[in-house]
């Protein structure tokens, strides 16, 4: 390996500021900028002028390479390139690009840090400095952790003022006018007498320059789109039935795929008979997958009825087979021995507590699965050493490598065409079913084969969030909380989904913390304790991840302290709050849901907080006890993102976040049996309906001058705020999801 | 076997228990409607049976008893139902999967019932599952939905 390599390499797997030093070398290596990918495939007359920007005779096409997974990726990403490009929405055609080192993730990175994002300290910014080189070393195109926004509000935006910069250097040259008379507008560049150039019939000329990189970006105050109400560019087609998802890709001479593997997940299969199946009607094959078995054949209803029709023995599973061994592993992660990280540890806990009884309580929070609308899917066509790859992935250029790897041709011969993803909620970080379509292709002499995976067999294998458990124990004092010490003991989600993904993980998994550990308060006596427990079913990131669990202990715990101390639970969490974006979306939230005014007997509120994913976000939920049961009535909302980039967009993702933070806490759990998930379909995985939907009230603060997303964030505090309006109605304290198991819902 | 759909007449050499929803993506090609879970529990694959809101997932090709209407054909080809207009003036859609599903559900909730309450629309839409959570959108958009029909034909 070369001596740059080796040292990018060190960078990677320390990611430590103890490198700091040693990686300037790497840092400044790898800082230069990426292969631009659209060069390769251009045509005459055409022009990349950056890797997202791409211009033909015929149209303009900006390249969004985050996923779109319904959060509205594209059209916020076109929307950054277009404002400053000086182009509309309805003048481009949009496209997710080629997998490519080009479109690495700078954001992403930064949250395996441990330094929480409220600290801005040149340790913590020194730390986030090294460890974007390896990333865009390694070229990580991942869409997750609410990174489109931040990672791209500076990179977008720039590359469009390179694009309109270059287009207006080619103007120039093509008219001889010096470049400070001309201007930009709706995707031309024009000239003083009103005459106007349209940006495609600059592109021939642009491609023969230099692009223009010293540019400088526009005024807030001149903004067209950012922060305005736009239409989103996927909103009519997907109001008609025209929007092709991967399941709607059709080739022609596609065969129809379905497959079965082990539903204990990773199991093998030990015998089948396939005698029946062979004979039904519609199935051309009947081929072997890693784990299981699949049938080819010319429809995915004979294909998936075919399947079913095979008997299987399937292996044990490669785990603890039963849920109570899952709970037993975590009750006994509480030692030395398991502790991940105490990177909160402020005061002296020990002694405060030592000196009172302390109050202790313990939560738990279950496996769940991501469940998607769309079932899983892959179109796989392996034809003249040449591989294509339609699929609706977060990870594309993962799917291209262990493409290349499974059917033996070179990585450049694979070409993924990204579609658009009917949800995903971080099940598309994984990419078995592209894998098993592969596999399909290899057997089926060079035609493409579409998998569908059965919802049932989706959700068997689904890598669920983790399973988690929390101890608290805490004491108050005058009136106020003084000492209050969380460990929280679950599985490490980026082991399990690392190795998934080929890559080493080092150190503490932050994200058995995050959520927690990282939040504004100034306890004065305050920890907070890690403890990997061992690997258990395999396990990803689940819509906001740790914090998804970890939100739900740590306001859950805070709340009992306050009611312990006879405080008021908004009062004191402001009075204890230490950072000033944090308190506004706490006092916004008060101020919106009239916090203090007296409510009638049966009613409650409840109030959490949570900043992860760097974007501080506060809820109120209002509950009322009906004969049938907890009936939610309104949730009020405030969230911190320096900007509201697409106001219409942002409220969908809050209330949407909110909505899936509180329909799983309610309804919804995975749980195994025999070594297999028990719910497998929206029968037993149940979540909120229309009926038990709530009125969900939405503002978005941009007080914090750093840009933040906002996918994930309303996710953590809706459990808590949901069920410390529970305790305020009933003054019955749940502390296990899903609630349901405990109380009626209306 | 023949079926009509969105006012075309389909012969059709098919099983007779093939569900409504296979005959509809793989063998006519009508992908806007969509497979979700299988079971009647979502309502992703919700098409009109005679003017009815159906799941083709556990409908029979043998057991259709009339004209089916999907997505594709609720409008007349290059106009908007009011629904799919009131659908985009809102901005329902995230991921936009089950969006087809809501619109024939609510578009023959407001045949039937013009004027709908807040609980009429509750209960016809609590059939259909959305797992992005745009329930608060589609409410607003039914109802304007509703008052945009009734304009139509007062």
């Amino acid at each position: 390996m070369s001596r740059a390599g080796k040292i990018a390499r060190r960078a990677f797997l320390t990611g430590s500021i103890a490198t700091a030093g040693g990686v300037a070398f790497g840092v400044y290596m790898y800082r230069r900028p990426s292969v631009n990918p659209l060069a390769a495939g251009l045509a005459e007359g055409e022009a990349a002028l950056t890797p997202y920007v791409l211009i033909r005779p015929d149209g303009v096409t900006l390249i969004t390479p985050r996923a779109d997974l319904g959060q509205g990726a594209a059209h916020v990403q076109a929307l950054l390139i277009a404002e400053e490009l000086d182009i509309e929405l309805d003048q481009v055609s949009l496209d997710p690009g080629p997998p490519s080192a080009a479109y690495y993730n700078t954001a992403l990175s930064r949250e395996a840090l441990p330094f929480a994002s409220t600290n801005e300290s040149r340790l913590a910014e020194t730390a986030r400095a090294v460890m974007d080189a390896p990333i865009k070393f390694l070229g990580i195109q991942i869409t997750g952790g609410s990174t489109t926004v931040p990672d791209g509000w500076q990179k977008l935006r720039h590359a469009g003022a390179v694009a309109r910069e270059t287009l207006k250097a080619a103007a120039s040259l093509e008219t001889g006018l010096p470049v400070s008379d001309l201007r930009t507008q709706g995707g031309a560049v024009l000239l003083p007498d009103g005459t106007r150039l349209p940006y495609t019939g600059l592109a021939a000329r642009a491609a023969e320059i230099d692009p223009v990189t010293d540019v400088t970006l526009r005024d807030p105050s001149t903004w067209r789109l950012i922060g305005k109400p736009t239409e989103r560019s996927d909103i009519a087609a997907k109001s008609t039935g025209q929007q092709s998802f991967g399941i709607d890709v059709t080739l022609p001479d596609m065969l129809f795929a379905a497959i079965r593997t082990n539903p204990r997940q990773g199991g093998e299969m030990l015998a089948h008979d396939a005698s029946k199946a062979k004979t039904m009607r519609g199935v051309h094959k009947i081929v072997p997958v890693t784990g299981g078995i699949g049938v080819l054949a010319d429809n995915s209803w004979r294909a998936m009825r075919a399947v079913e029709a095979i008997n299987i023995d399937w292996g044990p599973a490669p785990y603890r087979p039963h849920q109570g061994e899952h709970w037993r592993a975590l009750e006994n992660s509480f030692t030395d021995k398991r502790r991940d990280s105490r990177h909160r540890n402020d005061g002296d806990v020990e002694a405060a507590l030592a000196a009172t009884t302390p109050l202790e309580a313990e939560y738990r929070a279950p496996y769940l699965a991501h469940a998607p609308l769309e079932p899983m899917n892959a179109t796989v066509r392996i034809r003249d050493g040449r591989v294509d790859v339609w699929t609706g992935t977060q990870i594309p250029r993962f799917v291209q490598k262990n493409v290349a790897r499974i059917t033996g041709v070179k990585s450049a011969q694979v070409h993924v065409h990204v579609q658009m993803s009917g949800g995903s909620f971080g099940h598309r970080l994984e990419d078995m079913m592209v894998r098993r379509a592969a596999e399909l292709a290899m057997q089926a002499d060079s035609r493409p084969v579409k998998l569908t995976l059965s919802r049932e067999e989706d959700m068997a294998h689904d890598y669920p969030r983790q399973i988690a458990m929390a101890r608290g124990r805490g004491s108050v004092s005058g009136g106020y909380v003084q000492a209050f010490d969380l460990g929280i003991a679950m599985p490490s989600i980026m082991r399990s989904q690392m190795r998934r993904l080929g890559m080493p993980m080092i150190g503490a998994d932050l994200q058995i913390v995050a959520g927690a550990w990282d939040q504004p308060f100034a306890i004065p006596d305050y920890r907070v304790t890690g403890y990997r427990a061992p690997d258990l079913a395999p396990i990803s990131s689940w819509r906001s991840v740790g914090a998804s669990t970890n939100g739900f202990f740590h306001e859950s715990f805070l709340d009992e302290l306050i009611h312990e101390a006879g405080a008021d639970p908004l009062e004191e969490r402001l009075r204890l709050c230490s950072h000033v974006p944090s308190r506004k979306v706490l006092e916004a939230v008060g101020e919106m849901s009239g916090w203090g005014a007296p409510l009638p007997e049966g009613r409650g509120r409840g109030v959490a907080f949570c900043l992860s994913f760097g974007t501080p976000c506060a809820e109120v939920v209002e509950v009322t006890v009906t004969e049938s049961g907890i009936r939610i009535d309104k949730v009020h909302v405030a969230a911190e993102v320096g900007r509201v980039i697409d106001p219409v967009n942002f409220e969908n993702q809050v209330q949407g976040g909110v909505i899936w933070g509180l329909g799983h806490a309610i309804f919804a759990e995975t749980t195994y049996d025999d070594g297999m998930a028990e719910q497998r379909n929206f029968d037993s995985f149940r979540f909120m309906r229309m009926y038990q939907c709530p009125e969900i009230i939405v503002r978005g603060l941009e007080n914090d001058s750093r840009v933040r997303g906002i996918g994930e964030p309303p996710v953590p505090p809706a459990a808590p705020a949901l069920a410390n309006a529970i305790f305020a109605a009933t003054g019955i304290r749940l502390r296990q999801m899903p609630f349901v198991r405990d109380m009626d819902f209306a | 076997m023949k079926l009509t759909v969105d006012g075309t007449e389909h012969e059709l050499d098919i099983e007779p228990d093939m569900p409504l929803l296979w005959v509809l993506r793989d063998e006519l090609g009508l992908t806007g409607v969509k497979y979700g879970c299988g079971i009647a529990e979502c309502g992703a694959c919700m098409v009109h049976i005679e003017g009815q809101a159906v799941h083709s997932c556990q409908t029979l090709a043998g057991d259709v008893w009339g004209d089916v209407t999907t997505i594709h054909g609720l409008a007349s080809p290059g106009t908007l139902h009011a629904v799919q207009d009131a659908w985009i003036t809102h901005q329902v859609a995230q991921c936009g999967y089950c969006q087809s599903g809501q619109i024939m559900q609510a578009a023959a909730l407001l045949a039937e019932t013009p004027d709908p309450t807040d609980q009429e629309i509750d209960d016809a839409m609590s059939m259909n599952l959305c797992r992005c959570g745009t329930y608060p959108r589609i409410r607003a958009a039914v109802r304007s939905a509703a008052q945009a029909l009734r304009g139509d034909t007062q």
